[in-house]
């Protein structure tokens, strides 16, 4: 886009923004407008101090478009440690109620969705769209299409992510869960993410590489299905196209079915199918290896898109959910066994011949202990998909260990092993500045995984089976608050599993800033000293 | 249509529709004689840096 347009389109949009703020019809709104016409004006200044009027020179155009990479790395950390913190935050706030400091905008209410978004949108989307961007120049030979449009993706993106939080904060919220941003950021978001789908589908068009590579399907799959979900799931009729206000489009259990199909397929096409994307790409590059079977990565791909998109109805299980439509969310649900573990063994197997390297890889450690816990997770899941076991597990602690043995596991490891990955190649250093502190940081984050995830297994199983029992005369046995004692402890280890959990994080913060600037921490070699340089 | 004629259509032609297709893309997959052009496919990361 030429800078005359670039200024008056924000030029336009601070002064549409203006408008709104002064015609809104109530103070939140306002905010959001206010919130537009600063970024807005951050964006008009920040050019302004950096163009060049000498007229724009085409000749040094490098062969990728990376910068927008680096920004998206850079991203995801920031947010990560932002995500992670509010986490730890509110685990405490569990274990110690007066850390809500009895204001509404650091209540619980406010801050869960402040972190759910925090990690899953700003830390992991961060992830996917630098890595896609990222992954798909590589394999295509190709730079990415549209010019600088990728730069609006990442730019708009971090622009949902600020109206997405702040509303939280503000208590603007639609109560759909991991969809609360109100209709207005929604469909901003739908303009961001067309575009991210046009500029993806563009460079797969222009690829100079005759096959497109299997970690590209499992990108534009993510962005596809997420595209579908987020516009049908959001369907919603405005109050006032000047307020906060919407309702949605469906009633009842119609609606409770159709957030689920959302919920568990962002699940499924955002947490999965996007990060497997990642695994395709990064584990076999760090590991110097072609994947260990292309042909079953093929059908992993395909068997994922067929079982996927069915699995929903296993978070309505015993509710006005007609009782075949839950028995299929639970069938399938089941046969997702089968490409999980198919993909997590291609994954593993990847490493066959090369298991030497995690002894002195931490890298590679980190990104095939995140395939371990992917294995784990997806078969936790349709365990508890199983009704008998929900009817245990669900609304307990148990889920909520589940999801972040599969968001701290899964997701949160293969992104830093990326990021560790990426770091030196984007700004051309050879290795991180200390892969003893990536080493600190994977055994950081194993170590609060674990923690987190087995006081959450105790607890969530005692909070169910103390809703269940029953005295010798019918009675419950256990008052509700008798049971929200009982699991204080558990919430303390929890809490100190997320402050490791952040932790590392903050150290990867460190790494990572000292390998941008160039500084090398010249360690000692990870694991025993190599035999093979006996002179060093 | 209405709910139940698409219903019934769901449960009949389009599982078998799609079980069909998706048993001829794992039959596809495994055709003999790919395999050369599936080891190439997996190096394709390899191939630059």
């Amino acid at each position: 886009m030429g800078t005359v347009a670039y200024f008056i389109s924000l030029g336009l949009a601070a002064l549409a923004a203006v408008v709104l703020a002064a015609k809104a019809h109530d103070g939140l709104f306002a905010a959001h407008a206010w919130i537009v016409i600063i970024a807005c004006a951050i964006a008009i200044i920040w050019r302004a101090r950096t163009v060049s009027f000498g007229g724009a020179s085409t000749a040094g155009q490098e062969k990728y478009l990376d910068g927008v990479v680096r920004a998206g790395a850079i991203a995801t950390i920031f947010w990560g440690l932002a995500g992670f913190l509010v986490g730890v935050v509110i685990a405490f706030q569990l274990a110690y109620p007066a850390l809500n400091l009895d204001l509404p905008w650091t209540s619980f209410g406010r801050l869960r969705p402040l972190h759910t978004s925090a990690v899953v949108f700003a830390f992991g989307g961060n992830a996917l769209l630098c890595t896609s961007f990222y992954v798909v120049q590589r394999t295509c030979q190709t730079r990415l299409a549209l010019g600088n449009a990728a730069w609006f993706v990442f730019w708009g993106y971090q622009l949902f992510i600020v109206l997405a939080a702040t509303g939280y904060l503000l208590g603007i919220t639609q109560s759909k869960e991991y969809a609360e941003p109100e209709w207005y950021v929604d469909l901003w978001l739908t303009i961001v993410w067309v575009v991210y789908l046009l500029v993806f589908l563009g460079t797969l068009l222009k690829r100079k590489e005759p096959h497109i590579y299997v970690a590209n399907w499992f990108f534009l799959s993510f962005i596809v299905t997420v595209a579908m979900l987020h516009v049908v799931n959001n369907l919603s009729v405005p109050v006032s196209f000047l307020g906060t206000k919407s309702y949605v489009l469906f009633a009842g259990v119609q609606d409770a079915l159709t957030q689920w199909w959302y919920g568990h397929n962002a699940v499924g096409f955002f947490l999965t199918a996007g990060f497997l994307g990642i695994m395709y790409y990064f584990v076999p590059k760090r590991a110097g290896r072609p994947v260990y079977s292309y042909r079953l990565s093929i059908v992993h791909f395909w068997s994922l898109i067929f079982l996927y998109i069915w699995a929903g109805p296993h978070h309505l299980h015993y509710t006005a959910l007609p009782d075949w439509a839950q028995t299929l969310g639970m069938v399938f649900s089941i046969m997702l066994w089968m490409p999980s573990w198919g993909g997590m063994i291609n994954g593993l197997m990847t490493l066959s011949g090369a298991w030497d390297k995690l002894r002195t890889d931490p890298v590679l450690r980190m990104m095939v202990i995140s395939v371990a816990f992917y294995g784990m997770s997806t078969f936790e899941g349709p365990v508890m998909s199983i009704k008998a076991v929900n009817s245990l597990s669900h609304y307990t602690d148990w889920t909520i260990g589940h999801v972040h043995s599969g968001a701290l596991g899964w997701v949160g490891m293969v992104s830093f092993g990326a990021i560790y990955f990426l770091v030196p190649k984007l700004w051309n250093r050879t290795e991180m500045y200390s892969l003893r502190l990536v080493n600190w940081h994977f055994w950081l984050a194993t170590l609060g995984i674990v923690l987190y995830a087995s006081s959450m297994w105790v607890s969530g199983i005692m909070q169910g089976l103390m809703w269940r029992a029953y005295d010798a005369l019918g009675f419950l046995e256990y008052s509700f608050a008798e049971t929200v004692a009982a699991m204080h402890p558990f919430y303390v280890i929890r809490g100190l599993g997320g402050l490791l959990y952040l932790t590392g994080g903050l150290i990867m913060a460190y790494n990572m800033v000292r390998t941008i600037r160039g500084d090398d921490r010249a360690d000692a070699p990870v694991g025993d000293a190599a035999p093979a340089q006996s002179a060093a | 249509m209405d709910y139940e004629t698409m219903r019934q259509f769901a449960d009949t032609w389009g599982l078998v529709g799609l079980t069909v297709l998706f048993v001829g893309i794992v039959i596809f997959v495994f055709r003999p004689g790919s395999r050369q052009r599936y080891e190439d496919d997996a190096n394709i990361p390899l191939k630059e840096d």
